[in-house]
């Protein structure tokens, strides 16, 4: 009969609900002896990329609640993020802030594959790029005092001298020598994609902030297409960073700028080869990726796709990568995730209604005469 | 704070109050200009894209204490889809009344179906919208549709029809039929049947459609043409549904034989019908009972 047609579809949704609150304690997996609970530290500390991502993808930089959503959601990527949009749907902006430049930001992290050296120095960080992939297996028992030794080692190492609080931009020296064309400020406010649909062809701040927290796949596989092949980029990482970002507000009282808070970020330049002609002397291009978190692949990837979308934008798009719409309207993890799951609901008078097309076209098949009649006298 | 989050610190509706303004005055567009498809910031809400987010917002942005709600998908009020969305919108929305009876609510959120009787005066129908635009099966570009809505540019859609009579002799478009809204801007008008597609014309009562991932609000006002695509020598045809004798097939349950048909398949490979709107059925149960 379908699942519409059975009564008490309430009764249905919370025993569905029951079993899933089941599954996440772990307890179906192992009834003998149930896991710990993880602990929301546990999750922003142990599963900080994963953390980080629903940060990013839910555009909202509450790690409480990130971490919160991650355990909701069992893991989920989409859904964690999903419940940071819902929720943030509940707050009215009250204000915003002056443009943040990445130069202010705290590293942790920051390479260049432009030069060999840069100013400040190349700074490896918490990096997984020589990674050996490799199991360790001693880690599928760790115990506490492990994790606290490898903790107390690491700082007792650290060495004397302080690092400086901040790094000059790698770009500057390009742009010092005139071979990027000077930042320009747009007069225009950036655009809140929160608050205003997007319609193209839309400023160059939609697209940023779209890409910003859109879902990493479907942002990764775009920008792949752009460099393999489909698009004719040839991006260098000039400065790739990932630090802790201070946010200013205006004071409440006095409105003077005051530093609220860190955001842990990473931001992507990548300049690209150069193409303008005509009378002004060629300048490298520049395409720019920042995300909440950790999250050194989205950066990359956003800050080709803006190189590529910028491309279309002038010369209109040759590759669906540097077709903004194309782009934009397809790597929200929330809108994809929904829609492909909606496909599960229902849809049987629709279906009905498609049975009867089909039927009537396949009677015209069968007896042309017949159903020619029955055209004419149906009115 | 972290407590109150799934239902918004408890604030009637769950959207702020900036976010129901915004929706109210795009209805209020949208009815001031009949099937044009209005953009709108849409919020992401607690229930997934694509599971009727659109014609939330529409309701809990318009829904008052002393509203009185029905919500159906596929024209059945128990669907479980239907279910969810009556019990997110009564625990954010505390003093409203809900029904499953069509003639006694103020406001009806629907997926997939006008109700059998249509809509009275004074009643609100919400529509649950995946596709705002008609214009989609013929251009994948939304810049370029906007342009042809703009100049009334329908040619690709009537090439459309006619190129389905000249390869099936049929339109083949089963639901989502475009259908031209106060003879200017055509509409998607959400998937319902054709067989719903009449209770459009001239209705008395109020239609919003929304779309909350494609970010629309479009809308048929009261006493507005509604009228399906068609040639002049091939009429707009709904769904049939004639049993194999040539009878009009009736509904299991009720008897009626004018309403639309859910088909059901039988494990012996016969078939059974019954009323796809629950009220409908419900009602004409009683009057022959």
């Amino acid at each position: 009969m379908g699942y519409v047609a059975i009564r008490g579809g309430e009764t249905a949704i919370a025993e569905a609900g029951r079993l899933l609150e089941t599954l996440r304690t772990g307890a179906v997996a192992a009834p003998a002896a149930p896991s710990e609970p993880i602990s929301l530290d546990a999750i922003r500390g142990q599963l900080h990329f994963l953390h980080g991502r629903v940060l990013s993808e839910g555009g909202v930089y509450h790690p409480d609640l990130a971490a919160l959503a991650i355990k909701q959601a069992a893991g989920d990527t989409l859904e964690a993020a999903f419940f940071l949009r819902a929720w943030r749907s509940t707050r009215p902006r009250l204000g915003t802030t002056e443009p943040h430049a990445g130069g202010t930001m705290r590293v942790i992290r920051r390479i260049s594959s432009a030069f060999k050296e840069i100013p400040g120095g190349q700074m490896l960080g918490p990096s997984t790029d020589y990674l050996q992939r490799l199991f360790r297996y001693e880690l599928m028992d760790e115990s506490p005092d492990r994790l606290r030794a490898i903790a107390r080692a690491w700082l007792r190492d650290l060495p004397e001298e302080r690092l400086p609080d901040t790094f000059p931009k790698v770009l500057d020296a390009l742009r010092a020598e005139g071979l990027l064309p000077a930042p320009t400020r747009s007069p225009a406010e950036a655009f809140d994609i929160t608050r205003q649909p997007l319609q193209f062809p839309v400023p160059r701040s939609a697209a940023l902030a779209t890409m910003s927290r859109a879902e990493q796949g479907s942002l990764l596989g775009i920008a792949y297409s752009a460099m393999r092949g489909y698009g004719d980029i040839h991006p260098t990482v000039a400065e790739l960073r990932v630090g802790w970002l201070p946010v200013v507000l205006p004071h409440p009282i006095t409105g003077e700028p005051t530093e609220a808070g860190e955001v842990l970020v990473t931001e992507c330049e990548t300049v690209a080869m150069f193409d303008r002609g005509g009378d002004q002397p060629p300048v490298f291009n520049l395409g720019y990726g920042c995300c909440f978190g950790h999250n050194e692949v989205k950066a990359i990837a956003m800050s080709i796709l803006d190189r590529a979308l910028q491309k279309g934008a002038e010369d209109g798009p040759a590759h669906p990568a540097e077709d903004a719409e194309f782009v934009l309207l397809h790597v929200d993890g929330v809108d994809s995730m929904g829609f492909c799951n909606h496909y599960k609901l229902p849809h049987y008078v629709t279906f009905q209604s498609d049975l009867d097309r089909l039927r009537a076209a396949r009677r015209k098949q069968q007896s042309p005469e017949t159903a020619e009649a029955a055209l004419q006298e149906t009115p | 704070m972290i407590q109150h989050a799934h239902t918004g610190d408890g604030h009637f509706g769950f959207l702020d109050e900036f976010a129901k303004k915004e929706i109210r005055r795009t209805c209020l567009k949208a009815i001031c200009i009949p099937g044009y498809q209005v953009p709108y910031s849409s919020r992401e809400m607690p229930i997934a894209r694509g599971f009727g987010t659109g014609g939330l917002q529409i309701t809990l942005a318009l829904i008052g204490p002393g509203d009185v709600l029905k919500v159906i998908d596929q024209g059945s009020d128990d669907s479980v889809n239907a279910v969810n969305l009556r019990s997110f919108i009564m625990q954010t929305c505390p003093g409203v009344d809900t029904t499953t009876r069509t003639a006694s609510a103020t406001l009806i959120q629907t997926r997939h179906r006008v109700p059998e009787v249509g809509i009275a005066r004074g009643q609100v129908l919400v529509l649950q919208v995946p596709y705002p635009d008609p214009l989609v099966i013929v251009e994948s570009n939304e810049l370029r549709r906007r342009a042809m809505h703009a100049e009334g540019d329908y040619a690709r859609l009537w090439v459309k029809l006619y190129e389905d009579l000249v390869r099936f002799k049929e339109i083949t478009i089963a639901h989502r039929y475009p259908t031209r809204i106060a003879g200017r801007y055509v509409i998607d008008p959400s998937p319902i049947p054709r067989w719903d597609v009449p209770r459009l014309h001239r209705s008395p009562g109020l239609f919003l459609f929304g779309a909350g991932r494609e970010k629309k609000i479009y809308a048929v006002p009261p006493f507005t043409d509604a009228d399906p695509l068609s040639f002049d020598d091939v009429p707009f045809r709904v769904e049939e549904f004639r049993a194999t004798d040539g009878g009009r097939l009736t509904c299991a349950r009720c008897g009626s034989h004018e309403s639309f048909l859910d088909e059901i398949p039988l494990p012996d490979g016969g078939k059974r019908h019954q009323c796809s709107d629950s009220d409908w059925c419900a009602r004409h149960r009683e009057d022959h009972a």
